[in-house]
């Protein structure tokens, strides 16, 4: 351990008047929570009026408060030292990482910055490590950092951006209390008086007050003559080079002087603590760049405050600001110093505007554009999904939220949710984008999230979506963490009013280990199944398949592809393949016969479909409502 | 006029020397004046007949420079202490944060300081202002004339004093009891930022 915070400097031998109330005040609110109230801690003065003892005895307290807190002094000198010595030795990196351990640096002398260029730009990354993550930086200089000549901008307004307090010229009552306590140190006595003679003669700093009472102190051992209040002023003068005292001035100063002592006293005594205390943060708030009307109003209230609750509270709320504003200016610089992030009465209104500018850098997955609801092919098997589909693009939010769509793989579930969505995103205003994402990619995405730390502007990203599309939801089956996420981003879109779609290979309530929350939510809207396609869709489909891949295909070709059941139009896509593979083997046309030949020859061995068992009450024509007369979700939940 | 702002963090007291024509307010404005370095007061304002009596008042701002963090200043005002300046007393009487009536100790004068003392209180009275709550201190200037001239402290204070508020003995033309005077008002009027009603307290000299 230093030898600085080894005890002898410590806040009890340490006399407070009022030229340094507020310094020990700060230096006290750091030492009791380092890093929390004022980052960095900037004290000045004269040399000669405890600029050192005061850190020493922040150290010193913070170490009795939390032994385990790494503190470390370091005079600017030595730092300089230490710096080129790393550098010379190819050390340099080591040298950052040891003052990034450090939770509490006090660095002293810091006029000694003045032209040292490189020393500079390594103080500026240490101390953005340190600040950055909340530790804190307490330095002594003789001047304020706006008078350290040559010292690069940044680091001035970083030296400048915590709170700068000076230590005056103790006044005479400090004077007569210091010197007392240096007789108590150091066992001597005097006569009456005569510390209160020596207090009143003009010093330039502690340490002359000092020097004056060892020469006391001398003179007493002695034994020359015994030192007495008559003869304090001649002693001292004796030993003065430029003796001061006797000027017709002095005395006449000296009234007004004692007079503002006095005053002092009085003022310290009978201002309300709690007020000044208030005002001391309200003005640092304000010169931090902070709206404090929530301090203020506080202020003019009658009743005593919990100042140190309050400003808590106001800090606390400064500190989510700042975190929103880096978080804002890493996504879009300009958003610095925007005023909503000055004020922390007005936090939400932040965290809105860094979830805006999240949205916008990385907007969620949209829907792909090559499904569109023209290119879909309707028939019975579907058209109670395209209906609903249709009527959600017509009211989004508003008639069937959520929408689930559920049916056996490749019918055409995909493709109609993206068609959704692509007519949603057409479908102006939406008050965000269409975030369309497959339920493993959601997991996946989580997964990504949660290794980052990144899961909150994920979170965001979604949260931000005018409507929301998640394909094969049943993906999220015992992942519970992703249904966590699905559950809170459901309940945000859907209660502002955004239209969430859903698809899945099954109905919600054949999804296994999916929580009931989540699955009473899906059955909420309205869950619809597309069927398998019948002979007159599969029709459809191979005729547009044929147009597209064989034109040339003999007619009657379709309606006899058609004959054969199959899944859905993925499974269309793989029949024409076959075909069209044989009919180039045989290196003809698509005919009649080569497709007889192909089916009944493959046929068998390679069943084309596997059909599709799902909600068979859907199966019988009888059950199925056509026309709708009010097609409301409510009214449809009841009849299915 | 609000004493404290806490937000600003300014004090700003305004005090009031109060007396008798030719009792010596200017002469404790200008013996301040002359101890204060330069460049903790602003100028003085006297507005004065040509043979040197106050004609409006005495105005002299004092920086007292930051005190616990406060920026402190007070404004000392005199009034002109003739008789027929009565409107002029009342304008420079609002607002005042504390007084100091300063009483000429002449003998012969004595008639002079009470009716100013009275004046004072109907003033304050006349202001809606409880004269009990107004900090006040009594310097009796002048005791540095022949003994025979003046009547000494305990006597004009029982004749004066009748509230029993602090009183220093003076002397303003060589500063003797000027800073006491202007200590101890600004003391109980620094008193009264706590709320609580100035006690009044004789500290005799």
């Amino acid at each position: 351990m230093s030898v600085l915070l080894d005890g002898r400097f410590r806040f009890d031998n340490y006399v407070v008047g009022a030229s340094n109330r507020l310094a020990v005040a700060a230096a006290r609110a750091v030492a009791e929570s380092p890093g929390a109230s004022y980052n960095p801690l900037f004290i000045y003065s004269p040399s000669g009026l405890g600029k050192t003892h005061l850190i020493g005895a922040i150290g010193f307290a913070a170490k009795q408060l939390q032994p385990d807190l790494v503190v470390e002094y370091v005079p600017l000198d030595d730092f300089v030292d230490q710096l080129h010595l790393a550098i010379s030795s190819g050390q340099a990196e080591a040298f950052k990482q040891r003052y990034q351990r450090v939770d509490m640096l006090l660095l002293d002398d810091v006029q000694f910055l003045t032209g040292r260029r490189e020393t500079q730009s390594e103080m500026l990354r240490i101390f953005n490590a340190l600040q950055g993550s909340g530790r804190q930086i307490i330095m002594a200089s003789d001047r304020p950092p706006s008078e350290i000549a040559d010292v690069d901008e940044r680091l001035v307004t970083r030296l400048a951006g915590g709170l700068i307090v000076d230590i005056g010229l103790p006044e005479y009552e400090t004077r007569v209390a210091i010197l007392r306590n240096k007789c108590a140190e150091r066992e001597m006595t005097f006569a009456d008086g005569v510390l209160e003679e020596l207090a009143r003669m003009p010093c330039g700093s502690v340490r002359e007050l000092q020097g004056a009472l060892n020469r006391l102190a001398a003179h007493e051992a002695l034994g020359e003559r015994s030192v007495t209040p008559a003869n304090v002023r001649s002693i001292i003068a004796a030993g003065r080079v430029t003796p001061d005292l006797g000027r017709a001035g002095a005395v006449a100063t000296d009234e007004f002087a004692g007079f503002i002592s006095d005053i002092a006293v009085a003022v310290a005594q009978h201002v309300e603590g709690w007020r000044v205390r208030l005002g001391q943060r309200i003005a640092h708030w304000q010169a931090a760049g902070y709206r404090t009307t929530m301090l203020e109003r506080t202020l003019a209230m009658n009743e005593e405050a919990d100042v140190d609750a309050l400003d808590a509270a106001f800090a606390s709320g400064v500190a989510r600001l700042e975190q929103l504003e880096a978080q804002a200016v890493l996504l879009d610089p300009r958003l610095a110093g925007l005023d909503v992030f000055r004020d922390p009465q007005h936090i939400p209104e932040a965290e809105a505007r860094v979830e805006q500018a999240i949205a916008a850098q990385n907007p969620p997955p949209g829907p792909w554009p090559a499904f569109t609801l023209e290119t879909m092919i309707a028939g019975k098997s579907n058209q109670l999904a395209l209906r609903a589909a249709e009527a959600t693009i017509e009211a989004p939010g508003v008639r069937y939220n959520p929408l689930f769509v559920h049916g056996g793989p490749g019918v055409g579930k995909t493709h109609l949710v993206h068609a959704v969505g692509n007519a949603l995103r057409r479908k102006a205003p939406l008050s965000g984008p269409v975030a369309c994402v497959s339920g493993s990619q959601f997991v996946d995405e989580l997964i990504a999230a949660l290794q980052d730390g990144t899961v909150d502007r994920w979170r965001a990203r979604y949260r931000t979506a005018g409507a929301l599309i998640v394909d094969d939801v049943h993906a999220l089956a015992g992942k519970e963490r992703s249904q966590d996420e699905l559950f809170h981003l459901f309940n945000a879109l859907h209660s502002a009013g955004k239209q969430v779609v859903l698809a899945s290979d099954r109905p919600p309530s054949e999804i296994g280990e999916l929580e009931a929350r989540l699955r009473s939510r899906f059955d909420g809207g309205l869950v619809v199944a597309i069927q398998p396609p019948d002979r007159t869709l599969r029709e459809s489909l191979y005729v547009r398949t044929l147009q597209d891949r064989a034109p040339d295909a003999e007619p009657g070709v379709a309606a006899l592809l058609a004959e054969l059941p199959v899944s859905g139009a993925a499974e269309v896509e793989s029949v024409i393949d076959r075909v069209l593979h044989a009919a180039r083997a045989a290196g003809g046309a698509v005919t009649l016969s080569l497709v007889r030949r192909e089916l009944g020859a493959g046929g068998a061995a390679t069943p084309v479909s596997s059909p599709a068992v799902a909600d068979k009450s859907f199966l019988d024509l009888e059950k199925i409502v056509m026309e709708w007369p009010e097609p409301d979700g409510r009214v449809i939940e009841e009849l299915r | 006029m609000s004493l404290v702002n806490y937000a600003a963090r300014e004090i700003t007291c305004k005090i009031v020397y109060y007396g008798p024509g030719r009792s010596g307010k200017t002469s404790n404005l200008h013996y301040v004046y002359n101890q204060v370095p330069g460049d903790r007061r602003g100028s003085m304002v006297s507005l004065a007949t040509q043979t040197d009596r106050t004609l409006f008042f005495d105005f002299l701002p004092l920086d007292l420079g930051t005190i616990s963090g406060f920026t402190t200043r007070l404004q000392l005002y005199t009034v002109p202490g003739q008789v027929y300046y009565a409107t002029t007393r009342k304008l420079v009487l609002q607002g005042a944060d504390g007084v100091v009536f300063v009483a000429d100790s002449q003998r012969r004068q004595i008639e002079e300081n009470v009716e100013s003392m009275q004046d004072l209180h109907a003033n304050l009275a006349e202001q809606g202002v409880d004269a009990r709550n107004v900090p006040l201190v009594i310097q009796y200037n002048k005791q540095d004339l022949p003994r025979e001239l003046i009547m000494d402290v305990s006597e004009l204070d029982d004749i004066l004093n009748f509230r029993g508020v602090p009183f220093h003995a003076g002397d303003a033309l060589r500063g003797t009891g000027v800073f006491e005077t202007l200590r101890s008002i600004s003391e109980l009027v620094l008193r009264r930022l706590s709320g609580a009603a100035a006690p009044r307290v004789a500290v005799g000299q």
